[in-house]
């Protein structure tokens, strides 16, 4: 039978052409990683809207046709859209490389930043047990993507006992070009035991062209290790990105997670975290703002694999325009997971009547002696409190912006990095609320 | 808790209702062919219609595969090793009234604690009593069709009633819906058909009690309810079935309509041989049941009390077509030993100002999965729609299971609709505190989980609910310690 090619042949073509020269080919257990995912992706090939995770979000657009990998740039490009100056290590990639010229990476004392490709030269030990092996290449296709063929990325890797004082910011910009191309960052983010930090990951780049990001984030905690992890997807509202990121939390450690999605016209993030040791905790807020014709998918799963763990979760979305968002928020409680604490919650604003919101928050409960609550709620702007602050002589429209930021601040506010905090809050006042007739930008 | 012999005690009590019947039955070959289906409408002295229409859906059946989906395990189904069709032999040429009816299956339904004879007047409740593929007796035909209501099996609704159940049997739920619709609609035995005429609230309660009695039979009963424009309805279904080591197959299929104005509230207690403590036997329960808010301000209405059935996969699910119509959805699903339960409604929300309210209480015990999933769709139209969910878990031991799957899609912005689950044991506070009191670790057990299930319960018609807070009782016998 002579089938057409499939987009996951010539990944897989391109993945026998260039596999001696990606990072890390001459470790043995990278090179089987590699091998594993791309024979993976090669045998189960894209998802389809026939499978139940990805019912509500057609992939189709981002693996019809393969992406190349990014064009060389020739000179340097701006600065823009790499964030303000703050303290702390700052790593920026433009278009998946490496770009010195927008980095500051002062020196910490225990603490390490690098690309991934450095690390992979110089120290690959520590990657060995957590790279390729937290996020299950099996299950999600475009993880098998980015680490069959993954170039480059982040480390970060915090020593026993180091307390990382600022945030690390790690920035990918992608800029327009003229054919589509394909991004695939790799981070690994390692805490040892009571290590602590905070680090902001930044998907970015101006509008214009259909660029694929297939991003992984696998994250490892030691014991009573804490990490404050914040992730900004404002890339092209014509882009597709994915992002695959998994974290193991051991005794007595705390993962916090901070999700922003704004850009990118296909988003489908999956966010998973073990808590692998007793005591575990893990906070995972989210906020999308979409309009226009954006579709965003928010995959979350908590297994809660040991006692005594504890689990928050709050998403919350505003629509507007034709957009849809997914959310499909797990909880699985092991057996042996007694005393869990989980709390799931999603709440979602619709502005417009021709937006569309899937919600599914699952629960998958095999212990006894539990608490798991979670709750969805999809509604409108509350008619009643748009009446009483009109007749406050508050405008409409302000009205509304109002209403719609009070709905958002709870997220917003729980963003444990300042500017971080203030440039989502701008970005929501120059995007949600605006109308024809909208008042200040 | 509680001390080990009380538990020991209760544990090997046995499913009450588990004893068969030697009655004379008179049986189909065993397996699946048009020949079967051709069989079955022959006995059934049916029109052609209908021997056509059950002859796609068997073609239909062919073309599909068994669903896997659902969150529960078993074995595969031999399809060609189920006996199609169990009727108790008629004496003569069948009873003309309760009079005739063998001794034996009258004896069968006192032991149920079913009255069929009509000088129980006092319960009320006309009753239609199916027995593997046939209807056996309908009560109180008469004084329901003074008013111009038909109640009566649904053989004779298709043999009396043809033009009724052709215009809106497979409406609701097509032949071709799901495989065990497909299946149903091929070689459907018997069920009940209501017809409640524009502007006539039935006086009683309507009932039909299912028995499964003979061996390595299915049971594919068909149920079908309309309620004209004004006109409501309450109606009751029980089952039970002998233990057997094997399991049996039960696909029943019900179809409601609502026209404007109507109401239907539809309440079962399933009680279905649910298998022994290892699993062994017991029914699979695999319904598809589906109720059309056709009209404005109609109301369609489920309750069920689920505790019996080896594996239990159904949904019953309301379209809420008409302007300002109403969908309720009461359930009570209890599994213990290694019981399985995938269960949850849907609501399909179209027209404008509809809402529905779902409370579903799940009760884990044993080795038991319980399983809620739901669909909540506000389509495009659904202007003003509002949904409230509820789904509450409950764990009694450390190796059961509760999983929650709601779907919520929302497609229209005046749409409210909110969704709340929790899952947790049973306190020990509570516990401590009714045991101070003097109750018995049991009592105090079956008081929680009673206090858990009430908003279930008090949407039961009393007979039901009092024979549903009982039947609770027996199920969690010896999950508590």
């Amino acid at each position: 039978m002579a089938a057409p090619v499939e987009t996951r042949d010539l990944y897989l073509e391109e993945y026998r052409r260039r596999a001696p020269d990606l990072p890390g080919a001459g470790l043995p257990w990278l090179r089987r990683t590699r091998e594993d995912a791309i024979e993976r992706l090669a045998s189960r090939g894209f998802p389809t809207t026939r499978e139940e995770a990805w019912r509500f979000t057609d992939s189709g657009p981002a693996s019809r046709a393969p992406f190349a990998p990014p064009p060389p740039r020739s000179g340097a490009a701006s600065a823009a859209g790499a964030g303000p100056a703050h303290p702390g290590a700052h790593l920026t990639f433009l278009d998946g490389r490496p770009a010195p010229d927008l980095s500051a990476l002062p020196a910490a004392p225990g603490a390490s930043v690098a690309t991934l490709r450095e690390a992979l030269d110089r120290s690959p030990a520590p990657l060995e047990p957590v790279l390729g092996r937290l996020v299950p290449a099996a299950e999600h296709p475009f993880a098998a993507l980015n680490t069959s063929l993954f170039e480059d990325g982040a480390l970060v890797h915090v020593q026993k006992g180091v307390v990382l004082a600022d945030p690390v910011h790690l920035v990918f910009l992608s800029w327009r070009a003229a054919e589509p191309f394909r991004t695939l960052p790799r981070i690994v983010l390692l805490l040892e035991e009571g290590a602590a930090a905070t680090v902001v990951v930044s998907y970015t780049g101006p509008a214009g062209g259909a660029m694929l990001t297939s991003a992984v984030t696998e994250v490892a905690l030691g014991e009573g290790a804490s990490l404050r992890l914040v992730k900004v997807q404002r890339e092209s509202v014509e882009g597709f990105h994915l992002d695959a990121t998994a974290a193991r939390v051991a005794r007595g450690a705390a993962f916090s997670s901070h999700v922003v999605t704004l850009g990118a016209a296909l988003s489908r993030t999956d966010l998973t975290v073990a808590l692998a040791g007793a005591g575990a905790e893990c906070g995972l807020s989210g906020l999308y703002e979409l309009r226009g014709r954006q579709h965003a998918d928010h995959h979350t799963t908590i297994v809660h694999e040991a006692p005594q763990g504890t689990s928050r979760e709050l998403y919350k979305g505003v629509l507007d325009g034709r957009s849809r968002a997914v959310f499909d928020g797990r909880i699985l409680v092991r057996p042996e997971a007694q005393k869990t604490n989980a709390l799931q919650t999603n709440k979602n604003l619709l502005l417009s009547p021709e937006a569309l919101v899937n919600t599914k928050p699952e629960l998958q409960i095999f212990a006894n002696d539990v608490k798991v609550k979670h709750g969805a709620t999809i509604g409108q702007l509350d008619r009643d409190v748009l009446f009483y602050l009109r007749s406050r002589g508050i405008p409409e429209e302000e009205a509304r912006r109002l209403l719609i930021h009070a709905f958002a601040s709870e997220v917003v506010d729980a963003i444990p990095v300042p500017w971080v905090r203030e440039t989502t809050a701008a970005a929501l006042f120059t995007t949600i609320g605006e109308r024809p007739d909208g008042g200040r930008p | 808790m509680a001390s080990p012999e009380t538990i020991h005690a209760l544990a090997t009590k046995e499913y009450p209702y588990g004893f068969s019947s030697d009655i004379a039955e008179e049986t189909a070959p065993r397996g699946l062919s048009e020949e079967i289906v051709r069989l079955i409408s022959r006995k059934k002295g049916e029109p052609d219609w209908m021997t056509e229409w059950r002859l796609k859906a068997y073609r239909h059946w062919l073309t599909m595969e068994e669903p896997r989906w659902a969150n529960v395990r078993y074995g595969p189904i031999n399809y060609q090793d189920i006996i199609y069709y169990a009727a108790p032999k008629p004496k003569g040429s069948g009873p003309k009234s309760l009079d005739e009816v063998d001794p034996e299956v009258l004896k069968m339904f006192d032991k149920l604690g079913i009255p069929l004879h009509e000088r129980e007047k006092l319960a009320g409740v006309a009753v239609d009593a199916v027995v593997d593929s046939v209807s056996v007796a309908t009560t109180f035909k008469k004084k329901l069709s003074e008013m111009g209501i038909v109640f009566c099996s649904f053989s004779e609704a298709v043999r009396e009633h043809g033009d009724l159940v052709r215009r809106y049997l497979g409406t609701v739920v097509p032949a071709n819906d799901n495989f065990f619709a497909a299946l149903n609609s091929a070689v459907f035995s018997d069920g009940s058909f209501c017809y409640v005429p524009k502007g006539v609230r039935c006086p009683m309660e309507l009932s039909t009690y299912f028995r499964i009695n003979a061996a390595d039979t299915g049971q594919f009963e068909r149920t079908l309810i309309i309620t004209e424009e004004g006109a409501s309805v309450s109606y009751l279904e029980g089952c039970t079935a002998p233990k057997r080591d094997k399991n049996q197959l039960h696909a029943a299929v019900v179809e409601l309509i609502a026209l404007d104005d109507a109401q239907i509230k539809y309440s079962t207690v399933q009680n279905w041989y649910p298998g022994d403590k290892e699993g062994r036997g017991g029914i699979y329960n695999f319904v598809t049941k589906r109720g059309a808010c056709r009209g404005r301000n109609s109301r369609i209405s489920w309750t069920q009390v689920e505790t019996g059935s080896a594996i239990t996969w159904k949904y019953p699910s309301c379209i809420l077509q008409g302007e300002n119509s109403v969908g309720e959805f009461y359930s009570v699903a209890v599994v213990n030993n290694r019981q399985q339960a995938d269960t949850g409604t849907k609501m399909i929300h179209i027209g404008k100002n509809t809402k529905s309210t779902i409370i579903s209480k799940g009760i884990s015990a044993g080795r038991g999965q319980n399983t809620y999933r739901g669909l909540v769709r506000i389509q495009r139209g659904a202007e003003g729609a509002r949904n409230y969910s509820q789904c509450d878990s409950l764990l009694i031991g450390e190796t059961c299971g509760a999983h929650t799957f709601p779907y919520l899609d929302v497609q229209n912005p005046s749409g409210q609709v909110e969704h709340e689950a929790s899952t947790s044991k049973i306190g020990e506070d509570q516990l401590f505190y009714l045991r101070q009191r003097g109750l018995s670790p049991e009592d105090a057990v079956n008081l929680i989980v009673n206090g858990f299930c009430k908003r279930v319960f008090k949407e039961l018609p009393m007979e039901f609910a009092v024979e549903a807070q009982k039947l609770l009782a027996v199920s969690l016998e010896g999950s508590v310690g």
